[in-house]
């Protein structure tokens, strides 16, 4: 079964990335995608780690919200660049989800906000640099666990 | 509507390379490694953002939006990758952040 969404998305990639649409074409991009779905299987990499499709009903709100939340951080740091009011801290939180996956993915989200970096792990703790008090109030807050962990579905 | 598109094109370049400057400013502004990484970051998400949403807008619906698209999708899989990457060896060299601490830090 995940086999098969793995062949669907690999094959799905390759149709729009080449844009040529004979059939010698299509054919050799089957063969190299059930090739590489054959190695996926021998190597035992195709699970939820691999092909995290429990995200996907709730993935496109999530990353709305992520989008919005990135520009008005991305505003803020350029406004403390400019008025040079720099007082980084650092500071441990908890995450809240259950799988790995889910962890990276709160992880990344973090990082990937300007203004604040997940800079260690351990198990479920993250020490997390930020760049003001403002930035770290708002992963304090718990706001982005909480949807991450609703992303999840696990709980 | 050609020139709509145009001028849309010349707002979120100009937006995307104001970030850029500005990122780069902070680059050499900032402190040290950590908060150097910040600015790093925001030309990584704002910068690529508001280029490739510029060139959405010059490119229309055709096989190339897509690949802008798949562009800005990978870029924002891997920056923060790399963010995390060089403050976790900035940590495991045991340089500590300046300014403060706020409880027991790993």
């Amino acid at each position: 079964m995940k086999s098969l969404i793995l062949f669907m998305v690999l094959l799905t990639l390759w149709l729009l990335m080449s844009g040529y649409y004979n059939i010698l074409l299509i054919s050799l991009g089957i063969i190299s995608c059930a090739f590489c779905v054959y190695v996926a299987k021998r190597g035992k990499i195709i699970d939820d780690e691999g092909l995290p499709i429990f995200f996907m009903p709730r993935l496109l709100n999530y990353l709305m919200w992520l989008f919005k939340e990135i520009l008005m951080s991305n505003l803020a740091t350029a406004k403390v660049i400019i008025n040079g009011k720099v007082e980084p801290e650092t500071f441990t939180v908890k995450a809240s989800q259950v799988t790995d996956v889910a962890k990276v993915t709160y992880a990344n989200s973090i990082t990937l906000t300007p203004g604040t970096v997940t800079t260690k792990m351990q198990k479920n703790i993250f020490e997390v640099h930020a760049l003001n008090s403002d930035f770290g109030d708002d992963v304090r807050t718990n706001e982005m666990d909480k949807k991450v962990t609703w992303l999840e579905g696990k709980k | 509507m050609e020139l709509i598109l145009d001028i849309l094109t010349g707002i979120c370049f100009f937006i995307a390379s104001l970030s850029v400057i500005i990122g780069a400013c902070g680059l050499i502004k900032l402190p040290d490694v950590f908060s150097r990484i910040h600015a790093a970051g925001m030309i990584d998400t704002g910068g690529t953002a508001f280029f490739i949403i510029g060139m959405v807008f010059q490119t229309g619906w055709s096989l190339i939006t897509v690949k802008l698209i798949l562009i800005g999708v990978f870029i924002f899989f891997t920056s923060p990758v790399t963010s995390h990457v060089t403050a976790n060896l900035a940590r495991q060299k045991n340089i500590l952040p300046v300014g403060k601490k706020i409880g027991k830090i790993l």
